[in-house]
């Protein structure tokens, strides 16, 4: 987790580990979960550590919640090359990646003034598919408009 | 309502090819499928007397939500000559003025009619309503994005007047950021084998990104050029658009660009013998005196809406087994 050999946050007994966070995004990612802090969840974030895979990174870590397939899914359009481990007992349970969904339903929202799925939101659930996975874009099925991952980004955010 | 194509043959020359399909845009449709509705429009062009009514207790409707004339009338005379009735939804004296949304009112249009011929300010508006409808919808324009039975058209006009769509030089004039029928011309001929296509297009109208995204997924190369001048003397084919002022988000960028091309008589001098196509209508970028050149096609390529819309009807709704 962290290059250090002592570590900046204690373990967990139980929970999950957000960790290959791009650094800076791990307010994002806490906003994508629902701010489990202000439920009076505990949360450490480890912010901006030097990562071989990503030259700095940022590390969460989630005390007595399990991120759910359709949460990874999610972190997968802030954090693409996010790796979730899932801890019960100080034990490692479960690992899964967050690999950013083919298909996007009702999550994000299209640029494009005039596309049909922003002028009828109401009765229609906007549909994006992945354009690419590194940079990050997705393609809006009504209109062909291309979401950055920086738009993405800000969406979620 | 859109059906598998490998449901049906790789050849795509058989009728279930169009049979109960929605028409959303060019790039559903093969070389081949265009052939066979080019063939079928050619008989109802050159033998109007022979023309079936192959659409008897058919009803088609159509539901426009942005101004249409020629897209419009002449699909409700294709229908009509073909045997079939035309209801209309008037979304300025209809429940879409009350806040209808579109899926709702496309489940009405559907359960009244046979086939839905639409048209709307959206993009994407086709596209959900064929998701919505158990009948076929036909795009007659979705926002900048698609307008398919024009190409069609404008592929057709070609091959009629030219004898030929591959091997051209074309010239394509005008709004290419938000003119549809651009998009859709362009789409179209990614399935021929144009010489030379260039753009000639006003800063800050030139192609979207993912149109070009497309184009290039297609493999057609286009040219981007300052000044029509430069291919006068070069194209077989000039396409012009007007500015598609509803279109722009701020004014102020239409007022900057409106004016900023315009082709005369003059202009063509140095044009050959180039077809001067032009979806019409046309604001101030195609002079009058233009219009008595025998190389004037755009009155040509609106006659040929009419017979072009009906064989696209014909393939898509009527039974040829009767």
């Amino acid at each position: 987790m962290s290059d250090k050999k002592t570590m900046l946050v204690q373990k967990i007994s139980d929970g999950t580990v957000i960790d290959h966070v791009s650094a800076g995004k791990s307010l994002s990612v806490l906003r994508l979960l629902g701010n489990p802090q202000n439920r009076g969840v505990t949360v450490a974030l480890v912010m901006n550590v030097s990562s071989s895979k990503l030259g700095r990174k940022d590390i969460l870590k989630v005390e007595g919640v399990e991120l759910t397939d359709e949460q990874v899914q999610k972190l997968a359009l802030i954090a693409p090359l996010a790796s979730v481990v899932i801890i019960r007992s100080y034990r490692v349970t479960d690992k899964k990646n967050a690999v950013p969904p083919k298909v996007v339903t009702g999550i994000l929202s299209c640029t494009g003034a005039t596309c049909i799925s922003v002028r009828e939101k109401d009765s229609v659930q906007s549909i994006f598919s992945l354009a690419s996975s590194s940079p990050l874009s997705y393609k809006c099925k009504f209109c062909g408009r291309v979401l950055s991952e920086q738009e993405i980004s800000a969406q979620l955010g | 309502m859109q059906w598998p194509r490998e449901l049906f043959g790789a050849d795509g020359m058989s009728r279930e090819a169009w049979s109960g399909k929605d028409v959303l845009s060019v790039l559903d449709f093969s070389r081949s499928d265009f052939e066979q509705l080019f063939e079928l429009a050619s008989d109802f062009a050159d033998k109007p007397g022979s023309v079936r009514k192959s659409l008897p207790d058919r009803i088609v409707a159509t539901a426009f939500f942005e101004p249409s004339t020629r897209t419009r009338l002449s699909f409700s005379t294709a229908a009509l000559k073909l045997g079939a009735k035309v209801i209309d939804l008037s979304p300025d004296s209809s429940s879409v003025m009350k806040g209808e949304s579109l899926p709702d009112t496309v489940r009405m249009l559907e359960s009244y009619s046979d086939l839905i011929i639409m048209r709307h300010p959206s993009e994407g508006a086709a596209l959900l309503a064929s998701e919505v409808s158990k009948v076929p919808i036909v795009n007659g324009g979705d926002g900048s994005q698609h307008h398919p039975s024009q190409a069609m058209l404008d592929l057709f006009t070609i091959k009629r007047l030219k004898g030929r769509i591959d091997g051209l030089r074309y010239a394509v004039l005008g709004d290419a950021r938000y003119a549809r029928t651009v998009t859709s011309l362009l789409y179209g001929l990614a399935k021929y084998k144009p010489k030379a296509v260039y753009l000639v297009s006003p800063e800050g109208l030139t192609m979207r990104t993912e149109v070009k995204d497309t184009l290039d997924r297609l493999k057609l190369k286009t040219e981007q050029v300052k000044d029509v001048e430069d291919v006068l003397d070069k194209v077989d084919v000039i396409y012009m658009t007007r500015i598609q002022k509803e279109r722009f988000p701020d004014p102020n960028e239409y007022e900057r660009v409106k004016g900023s091309y315009r082709i005369t008589r003059s202009t063509l001098a140095r044009a050959k013998d180039a077809l001067v196509m032009h979806p019409l209508p046309r604001t101030n970028e195609l002079a009058y005196d233009v219009d008595s050149l025998p190389n004037a096609a755009y009155m040509e390529q609106a006659r040929l809406g009419v017979p072009l819309r009906m064989a696209l009807l014909d393939l898509v709704l009527g039974d040829r087994k009767k």
